[in-house]
């Protein structure tokens, strides 16, 4: 029983590296896919939910990745509550977004765009 | 009283956590720093119900996983929006009713559909909350009723939860 035990502890040792290493990856590919929604979607509105998705799952896997990389105890703790303030904050932040453009009067775009509302694409003349 | 224990509490976890040295010199600077912060919370009159939230700590941490997982289904929703080659997106603008009482309870059912991608609250009047929505489909009030009743249990004080 001890023997599979050090066992996983070694595979987990050389594993998390990798795993670290690959998660960071994948977060990082999800911000670059944020920013094209950022680029693509037709309204400030619409462009909040793109930036959203670097904000989430960008964030949160590139912080787990660095968990798993994490040499030391403390240095988790730190990442905890980097996540804990980027779950209540970035939030804020888009909303004070969406509410300051709201109050502003921007408004928004409502109904089918492109592929899905065929008449877009005739307005898209003028 | 409970509450100013709550945010002691914290905070030592918090410097514990932060800090990694434990000399008694850095203890001593510790001490002082949470003494300071408590005194000075005091004075800014937030050590209630909203500044020490800790009380529902037990509520919230078994909300949060839930919550992660509902933004992991929303994520892959729109990471498909942002690159299928053809936009096919129908932005929606809907009021959502809530049922939660607390303040608390409100700000983290808001909070909760501004994190999960795909939808912003836009404004909140009273129980009402604005929210903008990336697909008409997802963006309808019975689509927030789970969120809704989670938050309440979550955060309302357990004798107003519906």
């Amino acid at each position: 029983m001890p023997d599979i035990l050090t066992l996983l502890g070694d595979t987990w040792t050389t594993v998390r590296y990798p795993l670290g290493g690959a998660t960071c990856l994948l977060g990082a590919l999800l911000c670059i896919v944020g920013t094209i929604g950022v680029l693509r979607f037709p309204d400030f509105y619409t462009r909040l939910h793109a930036a959203s998705i670097t904000d989430t799952s960008g964030a949160f896997l590139v912080l787990l990745g660095m968990a798993l990389m994490a040499p030391h105890w403390l240095v988790l703790v730190k990442l905890f509550c980097m996540l804990g303030f980027l779950v209540l904050t970035s939030a804020t932040s888009s909303h004070a977004l969406a509410n300051a453009a709201h109050t502003a009067g921007l408004q928004p775009k409502i109904g089918p765009v492109g592929q899905a509302g065929h008449e877009d694409h005739e307005e898209a003349g003028h | 009283m409970a509450y100013l224990l709550g945010i002691f509490l914290a905070i030592v976890a918090f410097w514990m956590g932060n800090s990694g040295h434990y000399t008694p010199l850095m203890l001593g600077f510790a001490a002082l720093s949470v003494v300071l912060t408590l005194v000075l919370s005091a004075r800014l009159k937030i050590i209630d119900r909203e500044g020490a939230p800790y009380v529902r700590l037990a509520g919230l941490a078994a909300y949060y996983p839930w919550l992660l997982l509902e933004i992991a289904k929303s994520n892959w929703v729109v990471i498909k929006a942002c690159l299928r080659a053809d936009l096919d997106i129908s932005p929606a603008l809907v009021k959502v009713k809530t049922t939660c009482k607390t303040d608390l309870a409100k700000v983290t059912f808001a909070n909760s559909i501004t994190l999960t991608p795909g939808t912003v609250t836009v404004e909140i009047e009273g129980d009402k909350l604005l929210v903008h929505g990336l697909y008409e489909a997802n963006t309808v009030p019975e689509a927030f009723e789970e969120m809704d009743r989670r938050c309440a249990r979550a955060a309302d004080p357990a004798g107003s939860a519906a």
